[in-house]
């Protein structure tokens, strides 16, 4: 799947409480740590392999373990809106 | 105590609209065009609101879409890095301007909606053909890719009509339905016997909304909120005094709430004399009644204090006389009385348009 955020979603950064949130209309939620690294990579253009790619390049983790990370961190955000895929 | 920043502005462009609701949230001396703030003066409050921890504007009035420069003033929301939020009655919405509002970065539109009827949408707002241009503005929104929320602000006069509305919203395409019921200050206390709901009425809403939710669940969220003259206890408004939320009106005033103009007597800091950040942290008018030490009996000492902080300062003023007074809506009140009264009193037809000089 190739993830976007769904209509009125961005992530935001909150520079007075160092943090990054994601909003969406009349709601909000900080990501985690993990969530925040997959949601910097979703640009609609990037499919999930990409992303995949892209942490594993950075982030010293067998590939495998990156992968299920990130397809149910996906999922999770799909579920609660913040994505589309 | 340690003060915490506020999650979000309200930005009154104006009070110019070309509707004219009995329940409007404007003060009933309504600021005129040459009073507004500038656009470059907007631009400073958007970016002082986000260094100050603002997360989100909303762009509302009046019409904020009656301002000649709202392209450029979301544009300046947006790259103060607020998200944005356009409340408006989309009678002044077309392609075009949608277009330039969504290239300048606005994320939501939250629209407005009087009636599910034509008839009634234009008896309550007073203005002819209003209902075609919202539904036009509402399938332009979900055109853009925005999502889109349907506001109803309900009352005696419409409230039978609420399961054509939730249909409206359907129809509409909204995402979400807020159906907001009157807050009695200002123009609506002057119109309260013309607005407020029976009991059964409520009743019957309160059904419809269970209903409406259980079966268009995934597709349509319904916000609803008891009202207060039907309610034992208060709602937290705004989430406490000086807590979450300011406003900036369209002068200029830096105000806790919207309604708070209604307040006699308070003294409220301009962004043109001061900074958002000192309006925020030490004007008399937002350290009034913050937190819980302005209190008195019941509400001092009571568990629920910081749960909702007394409830509304604005309701307690047009009831009591006194801002510092117990939310009548708080069945502990010694005042509470006076909404059953208001209940019992309601039952007319006519009201008064919001309009210059009308409120006398
Ligand atoms: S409540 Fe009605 S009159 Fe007041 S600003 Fe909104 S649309 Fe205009
Ligand atoms: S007495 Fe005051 S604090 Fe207690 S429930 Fe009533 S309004 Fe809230």
């Amino acid at each position: 799947m190739t993830p976007r955020f769904a209509p009125g979603v961005r992530l935001q950064e909150d520079r007075a409480r160092g943090r990054w949130i994601v909003m969406a209309p009349e709601r909000m939620f900080v990501p985690d740590e993990t969530a925040l690294e997959v949601l910097r990579l979703v640009d609609g253009a990037r499919d999930e392999a990409a992303i995949v790619d892209a942490l594993a390049a950075r982030f010293d983790a067998p590939r495998e373990v990156i992968a299920a990370d990130v397809r149910a961190l996906l999922e999770d955000l799909v579920a609660r809106g913040a994505l589309m895929g | 105590m340690s003060l915490d920043p506020p999650l979000a502005l309200l930005a009154e462009l104006t009070h110019r609209c070309p509707l004219r609701c009995p329940y409007c949230s404007n003060p009933l001396a309504l600021a005129r065009a040459s009073e507004e703030l500038s656009t470059e003066e907007w631009a400073r409050v958007f970016r002082e609101a986000a260094a100050l921890g603002c997360l989100q504007v909303h762009l509302s009035g009046g019409e904020p879409t009656a301002r000649r420069d709202i392209v450029e003033i979301t544009a300046a929301a947006h790259a103060a890095g607020l998200y944005t939020n356009l409340i408006t009655a989309g009678v002044l919405l077309d392609a075009a301007l949608l277009q330039r509002l969504v290239a300048a970065g606005l994320d939501h539109v939250q629209l407005s909606v009087q009636d599910a009827t034509e008839e009634g949408a234009e008896r309550i707002g007073g203005l002819k053909g209003a209902q075609p241009r919202k539904a036009r503005a509402a399938a332009l929104v979900r055109a853009a890719g925005l999502p889109l929320t349907l506001n109803a602000v309900v009352h005696r006069q419409n409230l039978h009509h609420l399961p054509e509305l939730i249909a409206l919203a359907l129809d509409w395409g909204a995402a979400r339905l807020e159906v907001a019921h009157v807050q009695y200050y200002g123009w609506a206390l002057r119109n309260r016997a013309a607005l407020l709901p029976t009991r059964a009425q409520l009743d019957a809403a309160t059904r419809c909304v269970e209903a409406a939710r259980a079966a268009h669940r995934g597709r349509l969220v319904i916000d609803y909120v008891v009202p207060d003259y039907h309610a034992r206890r208060p709602k937290a408004c705004m989430g406490g005094w000086g807590r979450r939320f300011l406003a900036v009106s369209p002068s200029g005033k830096v105000l806790p709430c919207h309604a708070a103009e209604s307040l006699a007597g308070m003294e409220f800091p301009n962004i043109r004399e001061t900074s958002l950040a000192a309006a925020w942290a030490e004007s008399p008018a937002f350290t009034a009644f913050r937190g819980t030490g302005w209190m008195r009996e019941p509400c001092r000492g009571c568990a629920r204090a910081e749960l909702d902080w007394g409830g509304c300062r604005c309701q307690a003023f047009a009831l009591t006389g006194e801002a510092a007074s117990t939310d009548p809506a708080c069945a502990l009140s010694p005042h509470h009385h006076l909404l059953a009264e208001a209940l019992e009193a309601a039952g007319t037809e006519a009201f008064v348009w919001r309009e210059h000089g009308a409120a006398t």
